[in-house]
């Protein structure tokens, strides 16, 4: 500091910043901003229109077309800011805040959701293993797997509650089966794709040294399959949100999200924002259950991803686990 | 292999989380004593102080005192209680008379077993139909030629056959304008309805409740709305009424169980008459998102349909079972007329035969009830 030295390098060009400028925004930084720069734009849209709306008293003609606007009326389209307001106000008097209860509710909700999710994806594998191995079973039941996905889930959930109540003398045990439903589907399709599109020379090689079917399948296709399987939980995860919440409105359970989102629907003239902050929440909760497989994924499948300091930390998290465990000491 | 280890200590991770989601959430399914007689209860919607009295029952222990361990199971809006009952999914069911005797003949048209009126606690109906005092509408003949909203899947019933006493006819557009209406009530406030339906104890409330864009309150008053009794119509429709199975009422111990049901319910309701907020609280305890203030209107105005009950506390009129019907007949609900097995008189006239003996002093009638004042709060809080 006190001495400036020769031998120091090059002051940083201008060409130099500008390349570190793209390697930000080629990394984390860059997926922040743009997520916030899209954000704007949502929120920037949101009032805008609802902005337009009020200036053009919510119609206006645009040549011969005559648009109404009246859907961005503080009724149909509350301000963000009161969406934000309601979350942090108690919703019955003397009661905790929205946010509080809502959360709550949503805990319910992503545990059967979770449990809807994990029985899913079982079958989900189990079928495309199944499917994998015998081309007769995957032509006979594949057009039902496909079948049972145009079967309006919204028609079909009141009868598996009433079933549920009738078998098992509970209702919340048919609300994760109304899940797994929605769930196994694009872990079937994904799995069986992941497992079928092995290399074929991978495939000779293995049958060269006489692999049994079992050996060709944990060693060859079910790790060919793992990228494919993490795609499909990746869509299965919001939507196993959805699902449960679909099976929770027949119910009438108030515990969940379904509940809360019957409710503020009821009364929606008494607090629009509520049930805006309902979806909220509801999209966060799916949000969640998403990064969270996300990252197990980002866990999971580290030969396609460069190493880094957390990948060592993890290293010498499991080594140390292989010291004190008794059985592994290869 | 390393990465199939890191892969199976993951896996066994996510088990564990599954696994945590599956432990079962501290119920308060206490352990119940042995000589309880388990009782289901399905509602006919999400729980509300409509259903006030049977949450009293349990809490006030009345069904416990009557042998019975009373599970009060909440509707939804893709839920039919008949369809409940006929599956065996509960014993008693709250249904609209109108529904249970369309579902009752399909049921036994496909050899099956119906839902039968055990009870009929509310006496009058809560619908109306409400319009904005400057549209002008004061009667069912003043909609002519305009936009009303109705509930449909049976509960048109009531307007339908007004407007037809008035020589309207639904089916004609250039007679009426029937429009279909959602559960609540922002299609009226913003002026698409000129008329709406609306429950004494829910939608109309809410049009009262009604907090302005710029945070006006109160924007309605009951000044600004014409409201048409539709029981002063003489079109009303029977609502809430107790019905069980046919099938499982043949049994006659189930006829007591029954008995026992009805009189501990019976108290719940007298009980919700003299302490409505209690009540209140009992209802709010059960839900946690819904405002206090809507509640305790809801409470009085579902009070003001039971009370006074002239033949006693659930009996049912055999004179407003017949109109019910009739309708329901006029108006192709029902393709045949209900039979007389449909309703029995009987398990509610032992019920409050039991009530009144062990509680002399008990007011079964509230002849001299007055409904208490309830304010109207912003947004129902």
């Amino acid at each position: 500091m006190s001495t400036v030295s020769d031998s120091q390098p090059n002051p940083p060009t201008p060409s130099k910043i500008r390349y570190n400028l793209q390697e930000f925004l080629d990394g984390t930084g860059g997926t922040v901003l743009y997520f916030i720069a899209i954000l704007l734009c949502l929120i920037g849209a949101w009032e805008g229109a609802k902005f337009i709306g009020q200036e053009t008293d919510y119609q206006f003609e645009l040549g011969p077309i005559k648009i109404n606007l009246s859907m961005t009326r503080d009724l149909n389209m509350p301000h963000l800011k009161d969406i934000a307001e309601a979350l942090s106000k108690p919703s019955q008097r003397q009661g905790p805040p929205l946010i509080e209860i809502l959360v709550k509710k949503a805990t319910y909700t992503l545990r059967l959701a979770i449990i809807g999710f994990a029985i899913g994806t079982t079958i989900g594998l189990a079928l495309a293993i199944l499917f994998a191995h015998s081309r007769l079973l995957e032509r006979g039941l594949m057009p039902y797997v496909v079948a049972s996905q145009t079967v309006p889930i919204l028609a079909l959930a009141p009868m598996v509650i009433i079933w549920s109540e009738k078998l098992f003398g509970s209702r919340e045990i048919g609300m994760p089966m109304i899940t797994a439903y929605l769930a196994f589907f694009p872990v079937t399709i994904y799995t069986l794709r992941g497992l079928s599109d092995v290399p074929p020379t991978a495939l000779e090689l293995m049958k060269s040294y006489a692999a049994t079917r079992r050996e060709i399948l944990w060693k060859l296709r079910f790790p060919n399959a793992v990228p494919y399987i993490f795609t499909a939980l990746k869509i299965t995860a919001p939507a196993s949100v959805v699902g449960t919440i679909i099976a929770e409105l027949p119910t009438g359970i108030q515990d969940g999200l379904g509940g809360a989102i019957i409710n503020f629907a009821q009364y929606y003239i008494s607090g629009p924002a509520r049930l805006w902050a309902t979806n909220f929440v509801t999209a966060m909760a799916g949000i969640l259950f998403f990064v969270t497989v996300a990252f197990t994924e980002w866990l999971v499948i580290r030969w396609k991803r460069p190493s880094n300091r957390l990948d060592r930390w993890i290293d010498t998290f499991f080594k140390y686990l292989r010291h004190i465990s008794p059985i592994s000491n290869d | 292999m390393k990465h199939t280890r890191r892969g199976l200590v993951v896996l066994l991770m996510l088990c564990l989380v599954v696994v945590g989601a599956f432990r079962p959430t501290a119920e308060h399914k206490t352990a119940q004593a042995q000589d309880l007689t388990p009782v289901r209860l399905q509602l006919k919607w999400v729980t509300q102080a409509q259903f006030a009295g049977y949450y009293a029952a349990l809490n006030q222990g009345y069904y416990e005192e009557a042998g019975l361990d009373v599970e009060i199971i909440p509707g939804g809006p893709d839920i039919s209680p008949q369809q409940v009952l006929a599956a065996g999914g509960a014993e008693f069911a709250i249904d609209w008379a109108g529904s249970a005797l369309a579902s009752r003949e399909q049921i036994v048209n496909g050899g099956g077993s119906g839902p039968v009126n055990v009870a009929q606690i509310f006496q009058r109906s809560g619908m109306r139909e409400i319009a904005f005092t400057d549209s002008g509408i004061t009667g069912i003949p003043d909609l002519e030629g305009k936009n009303v909203g109705v509930w449909f899947a049976g509960n048109e019933l009531p307007l339908f056959a007004a407007l037809v006493a008035n020589d309207l006819d639904p089916e004609d557009p250039n007679d009426v304008n029937v429009i279909p209406q959602a559960f609540d009530m922002v299609a009226f406030i913003n002026g698409e309805l000129d008329a709406a339906a609306a429950m004494t104890y829910n939608e109309l409330a809410q049009v009262l409740e009604y907090v302005g864009e710029d945070g006006t309150f109160p924007v309605y008053t009951l000044d600004d709305l014409n409201v048409i009794d539709l029981n002063e119509v003489g079109t009303a429709l029977l609502e809430d009424g107790i019905y069980a199975n046919e099938d499982w009422l043949a049994d006659e111990a189930n006829q007591a169980t029954a008995v026992q049901f009805l009189a501990a319910s019976f108290r719940g309701w007298i009980y919700c008459r003299d302490n409505p907020s209690d009540c209140v609280d009992y209802v709010l305890a059960e839900g946690s998102a819904l405002g206090v203030g809507h509640q305790t209107w809801q409470m009085s105005e579902i009070n003001k349909l039971i009370w006074p009950s002239e033949l006693g506390v659930g009996q049912l009129d055999p004179e407003l079972w017949a109109r019910t019907a009739d309708t329901a007949l006029t108006y192709a609900v029902i393709e045949n007329a209900a039979d007389e097995n449909a309703a029995r008189t009987d398990l509610a006239e032992a019920a409050l035969a039991s009530l009144t003996e062990a509680f002399p002093e008990l007011d079964v009638n509230g002849t001299d009830w007055v409904a208490p004042e309830v304010e109207i709060t912003p947004n129902g809080e």
